[in-house]
């Protein structure tokens, strides 16, 4: 009987936690004026929560796996997995951020790859993502072979060259405004800023990234580097062989597989610049393109924000949005078959 | 004997030599790296009239650095001390529930070989390739709605914003998490389930202690991400909200003081010097958690 009794009592908060989550729906569909709404729906939620925890028996087990996995997959489904199945859809629509009123197919790929502004920004995107790809990993890979020397001094040089990286591209690009229009003007008196004219800007924001990005990846290549066998090399110093021929024989082979790394990741991270871009030049100067006006440094992360947010049209926006995703979900799935073969090479 | 003497010094010579270059090199390329914070720190302590007759060389004046700070920090679109609070506050509480949350997630994927936890498992590494441009217009709109329907205000509120963090930066915390409790011997829980321990106390008691390697890695890894992040924050906060983190207030006071670079550059280094002091401290565990985010 007062087993019983325990029980009863046991699963009386969740009861009433799903008590409070229906009486919260309620005013949700019927009554919006009343404040306690919310604090119904959070509160219910709550108590069924510990309600299920109380639960006596042999289901413990599995009701612990199941509250402990909650939190992360709950706000990981309304954060990003129901929004971007809706953003798949809203891609077909004529959606204006609130709603939408028709399904319009394909309309707004095909309008997209009409657009001069569209075709120009996926063009320097690439043309950015290649260039700073290779200019990121040669800078790091050169400073990570200084770094490994023998060098007095080497644990300075590494954080100095690593911190640029810690601090947020939107700081940084404010600073590096600065410095291409006041202090490069002035070092070379009498010459204009470099953000003025739409293909030095293109490389004032590629200096930049290299600038920031190389002292992480320089870090990587580091850790690589320690990692070859101080035994190889000692063998390869007792066959004779040079610093060089060192280099280009045992070390770089030896961390192929960093180099795979690396080059994916400037890859990506190149093709989702965003922050540096928005804060040294925010698409600017224009270029004048057949007859038409376009923004010159406009890659495509700002060319999406500036659709949706600046110009208000949502639905084109999500449509360059998923084409973004599609060309990251590509590179990606290579970097997995590379490695996969390697793997298998192994 | 006095030859060898003689051969060895000579290398030894030799090998001082040859260290200069790489050295010299070294000194010069961190320089030229160092260069824009030096700037920084010069015209933060400058007259705005100063800067455009030079903008290079070091100010005369130290005392106009706390007079440009002073100025920036009563600011009413910087108030940095605010922002300051709110960029702590939000990076802070983001950080200790994803590490709990994707701990305890990760936790029950491995030690459950089930079809849905793999489905589970492979459904946060495929979110990983997920840029945020494809989620943010449609999530701004999903949460609008959300807030509507149900009262709790999800956009400019710290809930939101939270939620935005753990969700966005689950999926990696779960991969790296799930790599290192694969290699936990399972013995140890086996062993406390024996001895009648609750699933939950074996977890908390046991496991998640050993995890703190790793959840180091997780927290630098997030906590850098999330304390410079400006796209979220812009967009769920608002550029002039009532909530604004660091990066948002200094892209809303450049906004609003355009060419004022002696004001400029010193919110610039107000937003930097935080992490400057954290990156001073903590050299190693920053770099060494960021490079192994990387690889993992």
């Amino acid at each position: 009987m007062e087993g019983k009794a325990k029980k009863t009592i046991n699963v009386l908060p969740a009861v009433i936690g799903a008590v409070m989550v229906c009486c919260g729906l309620y005013f949700d569909f019927y009554n919006q004026g009343f404040w306690g709404r919310g604090p119904l729906l959070i509160g219910g939620l709550l108590l069924i929560v510990v309600g299920l925890y109380l639960v006596p028996g042999r289901k413990h087990r599995v009701i612990v796996n199941g509250l402990f996995l909650l939190p992360l997959i709950g706000a990981f489904f309304i954060t990003v997995l129901i929004p971007f199945l809706f953003g798949i859809f809203y891609s077909f629509t004529d959606w204006n951020g609130i709603k939408f009123t028709q399904f319009i197919g394909l309309k707004n790929y095909v309008q997209m790859f009409h657009a001069p502004d569209y075709l120009y920004s996926l063009l320097i995107t690439f043309l950015f993502t290649v260039l700073n790809m290779v200019l990121v990993n040669f800078a790091a890979f050169f400073l990570a072979l200084l770094c490994t020397s023998e060098v007095r001094g080497r644990n300075f040089y590494r954080a100095s060259f690593f911190l640029p990286n810690l601090i947020g591209g939107i700081v940084l690009g404010y600073v590096w405004q600065f410095i291409f229009n006041k202090v490069f003007t002035s070092l070379i008196a009498g010459s204009v800023s470099m953000l003025t004219n739409p293909n030095l800007a293109f490389f004032a924001i590629l200096i930049v990234s290299t600038w920031q990005y190389a002292g992480y990846i320089m870090m990587i290549y580091v850790t690589g580097l320690q990692g070859v066998p101080k035994d190889i090399l000692e063998a390869s110093a007792v066959d004779g062989a040079g610093a060089l021929k060192t280099l280009l024989h045992i070390k770089l082979p030896m961390i192929a597989n960093t180099f795979t790394v690396c080059i994916f990741l400037t890859l990506v991270n190149s093709f989702k610049q965003f922050d540096l871009n928005y804060s040294i030049t925010n698409g600017a100067p224009s270029r004048i393109l057949g007859a038409k006006a376009v923004a010159s440094t406009e890659f495509l992360a700002l060319n999406i924000y500036n659709t949706a947010i600046a110009r208000n049209r949502y639905a084109e926006g999500q449509t360059k949005a998923v084409v973004f995703f599609l060309i990251l979900a590509a590179v990606s799935l290579t970097q997995v078959s590379i490695s996969k073969k390697r793997e298998v090479e192994l | 004997m006095k030859e060898d003497y003689g051969r060895n010094k000579i290398t030894w010579d030799a090998r001082q030599s040859k260290q200069l270059i790489p050295e010299l090199a070294g000194l010069m390329l961190s320089l030229i790296v160092l260069s824009p914070f030096i700037l920084v720190i010069f015209n933060a302590a400058k007259k705005s009239a100063d800067i455009v007759i030079n903008p290079i060389a070091p100010p005369s004046d130290w005392g106009q650095l706390f007079v440009n700070l002073k100025n920036v920090i009563g600011n009413q679109n910087f108030s940095y001390w605010k922002s300051f609070g709110s960029s702590l506050y939000i990076t802070v509480v983001s950080l200790i529930l994803l590490t709990l949350f994707s701990s305890m997630a990760a936790w029950v994927l491995v030690r459950n070989k089930t079809k849905w936890s793999q489905v589970i498992f492979m459904m946060f590494v495929a979110s990983m390739v997920i840029p945020f441009q494809v989620v943010m217009l449609p999530l701004l709109s999903t949460f609008r709605k959300v807030s509507e329907f149900t009262g709790i205000p999800l956009l400019s509120s710290y809930t939101g914003i939270i939620t935005a963090y753990l969700g966005f930066g689950g999926s990696l915390s779960v991969f790296i998490l799930h790599g290192f409790i694969k290699s936990i011997p399972k013995e140890l829980e086996e062993a406390a389930w024996i001895d009648g321990c609750s699933p939950e106390n074996t977890f908390f008691q046991i496991v998640f202690p050993l995890l703190k390697p790793v959840q180091m890695t997780v927290l630098i890894l997030n906590g850098i991400w999330i304390w410079n992040d400006y796209l979220l924050p812009s967009l769920m906060l608002g550029l002039n909200g009532r909530i604004k983190t660091l990066p948002v207030a200094v892209s809303s006071f450049v906004g609003s003081y355009v060419k004022q670079w002696d004001l400029i550059l010193a919110a610039a280094f107000l937003a930097m010097i935080p992490i400057v002091i954290l990156f001073l401290c903590a050299q190693r565990q920053i770099i060494q958690g960021m490079v192994e985010g990387a690889i993992k």
